[in-house]
């Protein structure tokens, strides 16, 4: 058994909730009191039979006003799979809410309403989609029952959307007719689609291959903390603790400390507190020990010596601004990566993205809340680092407020 | 399963390590909220991972109602002295003095919006700036939608619509002066995760968590264990019954559940047949209101 994170985009309208909360009533995944309580509050909107949309409302204050505010995470699992569902709303002014869920997914669900094909919504998830890097896109044609089941109603809109997706370069998508409402094609495959010869969606997550979200090639390991016992018996004790972000480290070596360049063998690896074993591989947490007694501490990068990462104090990037005040060129702020944390100023704003279209616009006079830029950024000290596509877990950095300590930007190094 | 491929267990347990260490490498002065449940049980399971052979950079802290279950303090005891590490533990009862709180009243009179009240003086006056706790979300609406960091005000409030969003692996602590963070390490295990990890790690944990014969009270579908801490009218009866707790609180506001399950295989039984929620089950605080978790928790609860 194994994980799979994964994202669906979409708005209310595209039935995104319905479809969550089809997957968790499906899979037996809502206990009898939860569904209580939404019954209940379906009566109370003087509904007819259960909104199982309900179901993935949190707050209150969302419930009041019928929104979604913010990212929600929900989980269920099948003997095959533990699944976690990071639920973004779809809005317009919640990119910021789909860059920070999909962050953390290794898959994203695309829904269109079969009624309205490819709209523009559709076209701003699969670019943030492909900004995100993400390894594997399902495009799930929803509302099939509201269109008769008609397979040329679905055939077009893959037509249409497989053009989209050459374009953004995803390589990997599958296609699915479905009815969240009715359960058309969700857990068991339907025999309302007569010409679906494919597989339900349930057996479609269960199936898709996750290895591809972990990089095995390039080993890298930051620094999280550093164990020193000094006790009598442990004197000596120096281990280095943190998680393998990518790739496979073995006993004996030889690797270099970034940025400082110093080169060392791995004496030792430990897990479970203690246990040494011979190798270890992404996303394990291990200790690590050194042959040499060299200077190292939270921050720091352990590679492989003879595959090493760009070491830079300039990172070119694709920023998307999260924060209400707007993004200055010139301003400073903390930028974080894995544990490394350093000062840094944005240097120039080159363009703004157009979500939508996919247009660049130059030298833009304002970046607000939601938008895209392509900007340079200056460190105060080097930063260890890959490009994004290459590896999303070196690539990625957050921007910090020093005076709010609020995270206002989400870079992607290029 | 390819010979570089985690299992989920192990995968989840790797990102709560992480997340563990990330405490200690960005907090001065962090605590591990120990209730002497079996999710806090798992936390210091995962510390031992995180830290050993070194010490826990945080003090163990236990925020007393005085409302326990003897068999989980005993634990909670033993377990400390085991693993020789710092516990800190602040009595609701002395916040009650003190300050001159009204205790609710009732049958089941609960401490459990006071001890919010402990918790906030007890990091104020250790000075904490990160506090860990085992909540998960699956437990709970408002919980599904808190971060791994959650940045809480110098009153310990959380505003669900300012969060800070957490990208990747990286989390931001950054914090002024008075405020803290709550960390939930195993914000994305469920509860079944829970049963299946500590069978599998043999992890020990209180013993009523295992069927076992109990003075109860029938009330609205719940048993409640009869304690000097609830109020016994006339017409209760009072049933010997067979059962274990699904969670572990306060003896006021925690419910068992009957159960003939002696051995942690009988209780993973058991739980993947249910069709009750672990809260909707046995906690008798949540069912005041529809929201009731998300007023407490602005309200500083964790």
């Amino acid at each position: 058994m194994d994980i799979l994170r994964f994202i669906t985009a979409g708005s209310v309208d595209d039935g995104k909730s319905t479809l969550i909360g089809r997957l968790l009533y499906d899979s037996k995944s809502i206990m009898i009191d939860q569904l209580e309580a939404i019954e209940k509050q379906t009566k109370n909107r003087e509904a007819g039979e259960i909104d199982l949309a309900l179901l993935t409302d949190g707050l209150r204050a969302e419930r009041e006003q019928g929104i979604t505010i913010d990212v929600a995470y929900k989980y269920f699992s099948t003997p095959k799979r533990k699944f976690i569902i990071a639920d973004a709303p779809g809005h317009i002014q919640y990119t910021r809410n789909m860059v920070t869920g999909a962050s953390n997914s290794d898959l994203i669900i695309i829904l269109i309403d079969a009624r309205s094909g490819v709209v523009e919504q559709t076209r701003r998830h699969s670019i943030i989609a492909s900004l995100l890097n993400m390894p594997q896109v399902i495009v799930a044609v929803n509302k099939m029952d509201l269109v008769d089941y008609s397979q040329d109603v679905y055939n077009n809109i893959v037509i249409e959307y497989a053009e989209l997706a050459k374009a953004l370069n995803l390589n990997d998508v599958s296609y699915i007719p479905i009815s969240a409402l009715k359960g058309d094609n969700i857990v068991e495959k339907s025999s309302s689609f007569t010409w679906y010869d494919g597989d339900s969606l349930l057996h479609l997550l269960e199936n898709v291959e996750v290895e591809k979200a972990v990089n095995l090639e390039k080993a890298r390991f930051p620094i999280q903390y550093v164990i020193r016992p000094q006790t009598e018996a442990l004197h000596d004790y120096r281990g280095y603790a943190g998680k393998i972000t990518s790739g496979i480290f073995r006993r004996g070596d030889k690797v270099a400390v970034l940025p400082s360049g110093l080169h060392s063998v791995i004496k030792n690896i430990e897990v479970d507190g203690g246990r040494q074993v011979e190798e270890a591989f992404a996303p394990q947490s291990i200790v690590l020990h050194l042959e040499d007694d060299i200077d190292i501490s939270r921050g720091d990068v352990i590679v492989q010596s003879n595959e090493v990462p760009e070491t830079t104090k300039e990172l070119e990037v694709l920023l998307c601004w999260m924060d209400n005040k707007p993004l200055v060129a010139g301003n400073k702020y903390l930028l974080q990566m894995n544990s490394t944390r350093v000062r840094s100023v944005i240097k120039d704003i080159e363009f703004k993205l157009d979500v939508n279209s996919l247009e660049k616009h130059p030298a833009p006079e304002k970046v607000g809340l939601n938008d895209i830029v392509k900007a340079v950024i200056k460190t105060s000290q080097p930063v260890v680092h890959d490009s994004y596509k290459a590896l999303r877990t070196s690539g990625g950095a957050i921007l910090i407020d020093e005076t709010s300590n609020v995270t206002v930007g989400a870079c992607m190094i290029q | 399963m390819g010979l570089h491929h985690l299992d989920y267990l192990d995968e989840l347990e790797s990102e709560s390590i992480h997340i563990f260490r990330e405490v200690a490498g960005q907090f001065e002065k962090p605590a591990l909220l120990f209730s002497g449940g079996k999710d806090s049980i798992v936390l210091v399971h995962l510390a031992l991972k995180a830290f050993r052979p070194g010490k826990f950079p945080f003090p163990l802290v236990h925020i007393d109602t005085g409302h326990n279950f003897p068999e989980a303090l005993e634990f909670r005891d033993s377990l400390v002295k085991t693993i020789d590490e710092k516990l800190i533990v602040s009595k609701v009862e002395d916040t009650i003095k003190e300050r001159r709180l009204t205790e609710q009243k009732g049958k089941f009179a609960s401490r459990n919006q006071l001890q919010t009240y402990t918790l906030l003086d007890t990091i104020e006056e250790n000075g904490f700036d990160a506090c860990i706790g085992g909540a998960r979300r699956d437990e709970e609406k408002a919980r599904a939608k808190e971060r791994i960091f959650s940045v809480r005000d110098e009153f310990g409030q959380w505003d669900p619509k300012r969060q800070r969003p957490e990208l990747w692996n990286i989390y931001n602590g950054k914090i002024n002066k008075g405020e803290n963070v709550r960390v939930f390490p195993i914000s994305n295990w469920t509860e079944l995760d829970i049963w299946n990890y500590i069978r599998r790690e043999k992890i020990d944990l209180p013993s009523i968590y295992f069927a076992h014969n109990r003075e109860v009270l029938e009330y609205d579908g719940q048993y409640v264990a009869v304690s000097g801490f609830i109020r016994i009218d006339e017409t209760d009866i009072i049933i010997n019954k067979k059962v274990r707790y699904r969670t572990v609180g306060d003896m006021t506001c925690t419910a068992a559940v009957a159960s003939n399950a002696s051995t942690i295989d009988d209780i993973i039984n058991e739980i993947t047949a249910t069709k009750t929620s672990e809260r909707g089950e046995t906690r008798i605080d949540d069912k005041v209101s529809e929201a009731a978790m998300e007023d407490r928790k602005k309200n500083g609860y964790f």
